[in-house]
This record gives structure tokens, C-alpha cells and sequence, in this order.
């Protein structure tokens, strides 16, 4: 050979950081292992691990005197579940999960769109912080403002009033069963609250997925003799929908699960969050509780179930 | 092109302006486009080329003057009420579609009954052959079946007009070769006006009949690809198209007796023996070889000529080994035909 020049570097010296991150070169499966270790313990010993518990529990019934849970297989709670007056509560909790969930697309599409498509610079930072804002902000606080606005004494009856409007309210309070007193104690006002409330969560995702979507989709859609809204139907929506999905799952399933706005806005009727609270925390009925849970749970599956039929994964 | 036959204008620029805030992306610019051509706009990116196919779609407003579509003025006119269509950059394949449901686009918003639909689509698939493709999704093509796919796309309307932006950019070289014979060979079955953009002379000189070559919003040069690469009109034109050696001011007056501006291709230069006689209808220059560069097909020559100025020189390899035994340092003499000086205008 002749002379290079090129002296062959010597071995670095060992040091365990060294040894330890070539064993993690070596074996890509142990750093999966290491990175995911801690989470899955906590996902599959706590997370799962006491949802398993509570749907055992819908199964068990208690001693009557002692008020202690019996591990004996029985339907006996479910039986209990589907009397008129429960049944009530969850048919009512999805109806306003519905609602919700059908005004939060139809509100915060357009918001979603102009964001992702519109909206640059400042502009779109300005609009992120007024859709994120809130959710800094206690949700307490936000519920208890939305009473007061809401109250007869509040800024919405007195706007009204200024514009003489007050008596399109008082027609609108007069709708029977999802009328009532004032605003703050009727179905509406909750209605109103629980929309404001997960709005956010329609947005991110729906904006997320219209990002997403180029905007030469739109022009070719335009080049091919497509009006604005065929072009809306046939490229935007499909495209969007995974995000809609996605946004729906997310209001949905905390509309069917919150049990602080059915306390404070609208008449006191009990909706499934509700429901539980009492049931758990008042009466100690734990396997009535624990069946009220289980119908959220039920229905959100069935709800997927159905998305992924509609074909709203298909682009994922 | 049939020089026989009058044809009508497909497309006419008269005077238009094109302003982003405060870029000028397309300068008083008057253009007209035959029916039934080929039709290359050519220019480095930024120079205006897209924003004017862009104009034609649609999907931008001149900031003055106007477009016609056959006579038509297109001010206001919607890219949807256009009667031309559009082979995207990037294709713009709708994903959540089948690739017969793409093709069917622009029938099914005219609604087309089914039958007619599937074997239009049908047709078109054959005419880019790909018949085997409809029911797949574009996500399971490759690069060049979508760029099929999106040209199928925009012909089943059969518009007056096809606009092409940059649609073989993404391809590699020898699929990028096989599609400007066969968007040729298309356009000669199908018979439509293609306005093609892209920013690969070679590509434009391959597949146009007429070629119009952009710099900065306006246009320097409009010709058949022979005039523009054999009489490049204008300094830009003779380095953009091809590589030129461009003479000015003292240089130009040195080689050639004029001060007037000259371009001359490199194949169009020889190297000789420092001594060698210069032949009556021929100049000549001395100079020493800076760089030699083997390509292959032929070898490239830099040569610093005597009292300022650089020459391009390209030789073909026909015999074994290198055309001329020149080495870096050697004096040699550049000659050249008289003819084969090109006066171009100033800049």
C-alpha cells in the first residue's frame, strides 16, 4: 500500500452513555419498548383497567341494606336503565348531543374554511387565539357568565328589548318543552352554552382538514365547468369530512358526557352526566351510575361504527 | 402547421398587465395564439409564464388590457363558463375519487347520462393508454399514469383550448422524453390548441410549433423553435435557449468590425492551430484553453481569448478520443463563419 496520509482514527473511548445508545442502535425494537413502556402501563393498568372495572360493576347490584356491591352476574341494572325516567335522560342527552354537535359543523365550518383558506399572517394568528382563547379561561367561569347573559336581567334580554325584539324571545321561550321561564333555565339557553362551550373542538379539526386540502383541487374543480357549489359538495365536503368527523366526535361525546351546564343553564332535568353524578356521588347507587356510563360508551361506538360506513376515515 | 389553410386566433393578449401588490408579474404583454398549435411559453420561473396561463384559466384577472378566446372577451367570464381546461403541476387528481370518476368530472357536471360517461371515459383512458386504471384510486398510480390521468381529465370537454403548467416537471428524465413524443402525438389525434408552460428549453423546442420565451413580465422572442434557436432575437433569448457567446461594446467590435451586439452558437465555433489560416468568409480569434470538459457526445472548450473576453466552444467526438488534442494552457485559434454571427438587440 502507499501512504495516504490517512491514519485510521483510534476506537473512542468506551463510556456507558456510549454503550447504552448503541444497544438502542442496535435493537430498534427496545427503543419502541423503552419509549412506549410507561405510557401503555398507564393506558392499559389505570385507563382501562377501571373502565373494565365500571362495566363489571353495570353488571353487579348492591345489597339493599348494606348499600355494598354484590359481585353476582345480573341484567337486574339495565332492566332499572330502560324504565320511562331513564330512558328519558339519555334519549334527551343525545338529542342535545345531537343538536350541538349539527349547529357546531354548520357554525364552525365556515370559520374552519376561512381560517384555512383565507385567513394569513396576523389575521389567521388573531383568529386561532379567538377560537383557542376561551379554553384558557376557567369553564366555570364561562358557564356561570353565559347565566348571567342569559337571565332575564341579562345583556341579551335587554339588547332585545332595545331592538324590540322581545317579543320574537318570548315566542321562542313559549315553544313547549324546549322553552321555559328565561333563557338561562331553558333548553335553549343550554343549548346555546354547550355550543359555545366545544365549538373550538368542531374548529381545530375542521380547519386542520381543510387545510389540507391544495387549492388546486378547488380550481380544477373550477376548470372542469364545476360552480362554486358543486365544487363545495364533490371536492371541499368529502375532503373535510374526516375533519368534521373527527370534530363531531370530540362535541358529541362532551355534550353526552357533562354534567356541570345541565346543572347550572336549563330547568335541572337530569341529562346522562348528570345522572351519574348523583347516582355515584348522592345516592351511592354505584351500578346504575356505572350503567348510565356505559350508554355514552355504547353510543360513541355505534357513532364510529356508522362514520367509518359514511366512509369519513377513508381519507386518513 | 399547415401554412395552407388561414386559422383563426384562439387566443389574443392585447396590452395585458398583471400586478401582484407591487410586482409586475406580466408587462403590457400582446400575444396571439393559432388555432390547432402547439404553442411553448418558455422563460426561467418568475418571468410571467404561469401567471399568463393562469390568466387564460381564469383563475387570475388581468390588472389591464384584455384576453379574447376566439374574439370572446374573457374579463369577468368565470373559469367555469371558460371553454378551456387545465393539466395541473401537480396534477391535482381529486384523491377521494376513482380514476374513472376524475375523467368523468367535467362530464358528470354537465350531466352526462352514465352510458355515454363510462364510455367517454373509456375513450379517453385508451387515448393516454391506460385502459386497465378506472377503478383505482390516483393514490395507486404512479407519477407519470396521473400525469396521464390529468391530461385525460382536462380533454374529455374537448375544450378549445388545453393549458399545460409545467406537467412533465415532476417526472424523471427518460419518462419525462417518452411523454413530449406522446402529449405530441396526442395533440396532432385530438386536434386542440395546446398552450404548454414550462422552463426546459429542450423540452420546448422538442414539442412546439411555435415557441414564445419570457424574461421578467414580458415576452423577448415569439418564433418557430428553428428561429428562435438559430435567430435568437435578443441576448436573453440566445443564453436561455441553448448556450450562446454573447459579444459586446469592445469585444464585439474586436471579432467582428461592429459594435452592435452578437451571439454565436458554441457547435458553430472551431479550434485550430494558433498559426492556421483564417478562410476568406470566416473570422477568426487567438486565445489560450482555460477548461476542458468531455461530455460524451462532444467536448466543451473554454477559451480565454486574447484581449478580454471568453468563447464557448463545442466540438463533436466523431473520431476516438477527443475532436481537438487541446489541454488546458494550449494557444490555439477560434474560427468561425461570418454567416453564423446573429446580431441581437441590446437589452
Amino acid at each position: 500500500m502507499t501512504e495516504t496520509g490517512i491514519t485510521l482514527r483510534a476506537a473512542p473511548p468506551a463510556s456507558l452513555w456510549r454503550s447504552v445508545l448503541r444497544f438502542f442502535y442496535r435493537h430498534p425494537n427496545a427503543t419502541l419498548i423503552a419509549l412506549l413502556a410507561l405510557p401503555l402501563l398507564w393506558m392499559v393498568v389505570i385507563y382501562f383497567s377501571s373502565i373494565l372495572q365500571m362495566v363489571l360493576v353495570s353488571f353487579y347490584t348492591t345489597d339493599s341494606l348494606s348499600g355494598r356491591i354484590i359481585p353476582k352476574f345480573t341484567l337486574a341494572t339495565y332492566q332499572q336503565l330502560l324504565q320511562p325516567a331513564n330512558l328519558d335522560i339519555i334519549l334527551r342527552s343525545v338529542a342535545m348531543a345531537a343538536a350541538v354537535t349539527i349547529a357546531a359543523a354548520i357554525v364552525g365550518f365556515p370559520i374552519s374554511y376561512y381560517i384555512a383558506r383565507y385567513a394569513r399572517g396576523r389575521t389567521k394568528v388573531l383568529f386561532f387565539l379567538g377560537v383557542m382563547m376561551p379554553l384558557w379561561s376557567s369553564y366555570l367561569v364561562r358557564v356561570y357568565a353565559w347565566k348571567l347573559i342569559l337571565s332575564n336581567e341579562g345583556i341579551l334580554n335587554w339588547v332585545l328589548a332595545q331592538l324590540g325584539l322581545t317579543g320574537v324571545l318570548d315566542a321562542v321561550l313559549s315553544i313547549p318543552s324546549i322553552g321555559g321561564a328565561s333563557l338561562s333555565t331553558s333548553y335553549i339557553g343550554m343549548f346555546v352554552v354547550f355550543l359555545y362551550i366545544w365549538l373550538p373542538y368542531m374548529i381545530l379539526p375542521t380547519q386542520a382538514a381543510l387545510e389540507r386540502v391544495p387549492k388546486s383541487y378547488l380550481e380544477a374543480s373550477a376548470d372542469m365547468g364545476a360552480r362554486p357549489g358543486m365544487t363545495f359538495r364533490k371536492v371541499i365536503l368529502p375532503l373535510a369530512f374526516p375533519g368534521v368527523v373527527a370534530g363531531s366526535i370530540f362535541t358529541f361525546s362532551l355534550t353526552l358526557g357533562d354534567y356541570i351546564i345541565p346543572g347550572i343553564i336549563g330547568n335541572s332535568a337530569f341529562f346522562i352526566g348528570s345522572a351519574v353524578y348523583t347516582f355515584y356521588g348522592t345516592a351511592g347507587t354505584f351500578p346504575l351510575a356505572a350503567a348510565f356510563t356505559v350508554v355514552p360508551m355504547a353510543i360513541m361506538g355505534v357513532y364510529l361504527l356508522i362514520a367509518r360506513k359514511l366512509g369519513a376515515f377513508d381519507a386518513l | 402547421m399547415d401554412a395552407e389553410t388561414p386559422r383563426s386566433i384562439a387566443i389574443r393578449f392585447s396590452g395585458v398587465t398583471k400586478q401582484f401588490g407591487t410586482v409586475r408579474a406580466v408587462d403590457d404583454l400582446s400575444l396571439e395564439i393559432v388555432d390547432g398549435e402547439f404553442f411553448s411559453m418558455l422563460g426561467p420561473s418568475g418571468s410571467g409564464k404561469t401567471t399568463c396561463l393562469r390568466m387564460i384559466a381564469g383563475f387570475e384577472q388581468p390588472t389591464a388590457g384584455s384576453i379574447t378566446l376566439h374574439d370572446k372577451e374573457m374579463a369577468g367570464v368565470p373559469p367555469y363558463e371558460r371553454d378551456v381546461n387545465t393539466v395541473f403541476q401537480d396534477y391535482a387528481l381529486f384523491p377521494h375519487m376513482t380514476v374513472e370518476d376524475n375523467i368523468g368530472y367535467g362530464l358528470m357536471i354537465r350531466k352526462a347520462p352514465k352510458a355515454e360517461r363510462h364510455k367517454r371515459v373509456q375513450e379517453m383512458l385508451e387515448l393516454v393508454r391506460l385502459p386497465d386504471v378506472g377503478k383505482r384510486k390516483p393514490s395507486q398510480l404512479s407519477g407519470g399514469q396521473r400525469q396521464r390521468i390529468a391530461l385525460a381529465r382536462a380533454l374529455i370537454n374537448h375544450p378549445a383550448v388545453l393549458l399545460l403548467d409545467e406537467p412533465l416537471g415532476a417526472l424523471d428524465l427518460k419518462l419525462r422524453q417518452q411523454m413530449q413524443v406522446e402529449l405530441k402525438t396526442i395533440q396532432r389525434e385530438v386536434g386542440i390548441t395546446f398552450i404548454f408552460v414550462t422552463h426546459d428549453q429542450e423540452e420546448a423546442l422538442t414539442m412546439s410549433d411555435r415557441i414564445a420565451v419570457f424574461n421578467a413580465g414580458r415576452i423577448e422572442q415569439v418564433g418557430t423553435p428553428n428561429e428562435i434557436y438559430e435567430n435568437p432575437a435578443t441576448p436573453f433569448v440566445a443564453t436561455f435557449v441553448g448556450t450562446s457567446n454573447v459579444y459586446a461594446g469592445e469585444v464585439a467590435l474586436r471579432l467582428s468590425g461592429s459594435e452592435q451586439p452578437f451571439a454565436i452558437r458554441p457547435e458553430k465555433l472551431r479550434l485550430a492551430l494558433p498559426d492556421d489560416p483564417t478562410p476568406p468568409d470566416s473570422r477568426s480569434a487567438p486565445g489560450i484553453v482555460h477548461d476542458v470538459v468531455y461530455l460524451g457526445m462532444n467536448t466543451r472548450f473554454l477559451i480565454d481569448l486574447d484581449g478580454g473576453g471568453e468563447a464557448i466552444v463545442i466540438a463533436q467526438n466523431i473520431e476516438h478520443g477527443a475532436a481537438v488534442s487541446a489541454v488546458r494552457g494550449s494557444r490555439v485559434r477560434v474560427i468561425w463563419k461570418q454567416d453564423s454571427e446573429r446580431r441581437v438587440q441590446h437589452d
